[in-house]
């Protein structure tokens, strides 16, 4: 009897030990994160890193990755130089041995440190990198920033369908990458939707003055105004095409650039009614979203952008992905992201074939209105 | 459409005037190309600015003040870079550079003090307004430019040319060292100058940021440009001629925008430009190796 008795407690005991090395391990699974944390772009990095903060926190108080291991991460600074975010790549592949890299945080930084990502098999994912070609640098190459492409043909469809605009003036900064490039797509999606365009105008980005471009527009009549330019330059077009007198139904259908509270800052009630397409609003009215603002503000004081928004709901698809690995490794880690389907505070989200955002459903149309952006019902 | 095509060129036109009077006044007394002129044109703007928010001044009292303080900034400038350049009668390319390498420093002090985003008036202190006379629209502070700019061509001409303060400058401007030996404190009358360019130049800020509602440290330096193809086609150092070749360039800038293409628009001013370089090289009204002033 006794002897039984110590066998069953040895088994007891040894069973115990055992189940408790496969329910116990606690090593952190350890990611790097690359963003610039110092430097005159620092609010963008800043604003990531909470983002991943507040995420890192709400998953490992959820229980963490594999079964309760807690999720953590190593923050390189980029400072914004490219060679930096290049040396941060690979000081957290060749000494910490992270399974995956997180930013950085700009499309240049990630033109330098993708490729040894991509060379050394470790997957990167850029949460506000939009450029063109990001994920073209390697098959470990992802990113869930939306892309300028995506939003605009939104916003463009929505307002044909809001206000049924059949005629429309382009103008755009001819002399500027970004407002360019946004051109593009804009002029691509007008065809495809069948609106007329007028005419297309142009400006420097330091330009001041518009009014012959303007004159030119409201000699035209057109519905609205699509415009792809920079803040400042667009305030002041918002400005001056209401001096000019042309009408205020006449509104701006805007590009990224005019998606800042700078404009109704500057322009004030120049620029109400003017539509721009968003990944995300801070005020959009889902629970998700509304949890995550109140979190934000508790634990900073300070209302999230969409940085912050993109960086927080990235954590988690990242997360998820580990867990259908199985492993902290990087290949199967890799092949799980394309995979991985998440719901966050930015809408529903997958990859691409392409390692890009696929669905553009989480895109929000916003209206000017007093000088603030809000929701367009 | 015509009619206020030809409204958007004067008030552009006189806005590159106002800017270039400042300009080709130091140039044509003091023989100084001195590219700091663009940082006081921002420095007027943001005193303007200040003086408005944080002192609660009416506009009508921040313009002057902005223009003051450029002034005297100018001054201050002028005498720090460029006294020892004179005293050693230095080629002109040595202010050149010497006045480079402080508009650098100072657009750089300027915008990590100040931030580089733009801002505007604060609508409240000046009711723009616009009166519509037929088909065209003219808002109160483009008459008010337009007005400016012709108001001190005026006032410069009389000055320069009708009085003992004007006789004494371009004697200065003529011959530093006879002049002197005639009694006239040459130190004093560069700086007059440069307190009436830095003026000028502050002024036009103030005028230019309330029209176009951006005032920025750089707003000078796209202005710059500008102001060189003005002062060149208007002849340096004639003040009719920056007025005359102020308003040329608006003209074909707008006409360029209107009936061309945008696209253009850059490349007419600097087509002028070389054009009266090819077949005017003293400019509008220039005449061979005359002092103007």
């Amino acid at each position: 009897m006794r002897v039984l008795s110590k066998l069953m407690l040895a088994a007891a005991m040894l069973a115990g030990t055992v189940a408790g090395a496969n329910a116990q391990d606690k090593t952190p699974v350890k990611l790097g994160a690359i963003e610039i944390l110092t430097g005159p772009n620092s609010r963008y990095g800043i604003a990531i890193q909470r983002g991943f903060d507040l995420a890192l926190a709400d998953i490992n108080k959820a229980g963490g990755v594999l079964g309760g291991r807690p999720l953590a991460l190593a923050y390189e600074d980029s400072a914004g130089a490219k060679e930096q975010a290049l040396n941060a790549a690979r000081k957290l592949i060749g000494r910490d041995r992270v399974p995956l890299i997180l930013g950085p945080t700009l499309s240049n930084e990630m033109f330098a440190a993708g490729p040894v990502a991509n060379e050394r098999k470790v997957p990167i994912v850029g949460t506000s990198t939009t450029a063109n070609g990001i994920t073209a640098i390697g098959p470990y190459v992802f990113r869930t920033a939306m892309p300028e492409a995506d939003v605009i043909p939104v916003t463009l469809k929505t307002a044909q369908s809001k206000f049924g605009i059949k005629r429309v003036a382009v103008m755009y900064g001819n002399d500027d990458a970004f407002t360019k490039s946004a051109y593009d797509v804009m002029k691509a999606t007008l065809e495809k939707l069948g609106i007329q365009v007028l005419t297309t105008e142009t400006f420097g980005s330091k330009d001041t003055d518009f009014s012959a471009q303007l004159t030119k527009i409201k000699g035209l009549n057109p519905d609205a105004i699509v415009l792809s330019a920079l803040v400042e330059a667009a305030s002041g077009i918002a400005l001056q095409a209401r001096q000019l007198g042309i009408d205020p139904k006449v509104f701006i259908i805007g590009g990224n650039g005019l998606n800042s509270p700078k404009l109704g800052e500057i322009a004030g009630a120049s620029a109400d009614g003017t539509i721009v397409g968003s990944p995300w609003f801070i005020g959009k009215k889902d629970p998700a979203n509304q949890a995550f603002v109140t979190a934000f503000r508790e634990k900073y004081g300070d209302s999230p952008d969409q940085f912050a928004a993109q960086a927080y709901d990235t954590l988690f698809i990242v997360a998820k992905a580990i867990d259908a690995a199985g492993a902290p490794d990087s290949e199967k880690i890799k092949d799980a992201l394309i995979k991985v389907k998440h719901t966050g505070v930015m809408g529903p989200f997958s990859f691409s074939e392409s390692r890009d955002p696929a669905d553009t459903s989480g895109v929000v149309v916003l209206t000017m209105k007093g000088g603030k952006f809000q929701l367009l019902e | 459409m015509l009619e206020q095509q030809l409204v958007n060129g004067v008030v552009l036109g006189a806005t590159y005037a106002l800017f270039a009077l400042g300009f080709t006044l130091m140039f044509g007394v003091m023989g100084v190309i001195n590219l700091t002129y663009g940082v006081y044109f921002a420095v007027g703007a943001f005193a303007a600015l200040w003086s408005t928010q944080a002192l609660g001044l009416p506009i009508a009292a921040a313009l002057p003040l902005g223009a003051l303080i450029a002034g005297v900034i100018a001054v201050a400038i002028d005498t720090l870079l460029l006294t020892r350049l004179r005293k050693a009668k230095a080629p002109e390319l040595a202010s050149l550079m010497v006045t480079l390498g402080a508009t650098l420093f100072l657009y750089a002090g300027m915008a990590a003090s100040l931030g580089t985003e733009i801002r505007r008036f604060p609508a409240a202190v000046f009711d723009g307004g616009a009166y519509d006379l037929g088909a065209v629209r003219i808002g109160t502070t483009q008459i008010l430019i337009f007005g400016a700019a012709v108001a001190l061509v005026v006032a410069l001409m009389a000055l320069v040319r009708g009085s003992r303060l004007g006789l004494a400058i371009r004697a200065v401007a003529e011959n530093p060292d006879a002049a002197a030996l005639m009694g006239i404190n040459g130190g004093l009358m560069l700086r007059v100058v440069s307190f009436l360019s830095g003026a000028i130049g502050g002024a036009a800020g103030v005028l230019v940021g309330l029209n176009f509602n951006a005032i920025q440290p750089f707003m000078g330096e796209h202005m710059m440009l500008r102001g060189f193809a003005v002062i060149i086609v208007g002849g340096l150092g004639d003040l009719r001629g920056a007025l005359a070749a102020g308003l040329l360039l608006g003209f074909a800038e707008v006409l360029t925008a209107a009936y061309v293409s945008s696209t253009f628009k850059d490349l007419t001013a600097f087509a002028l430009l070389v054009a009266t370089l090819w077949f005017r090289p003293l400019g509008l009204f220039g005449r061979a190796a005359a002092k103007r002033a």
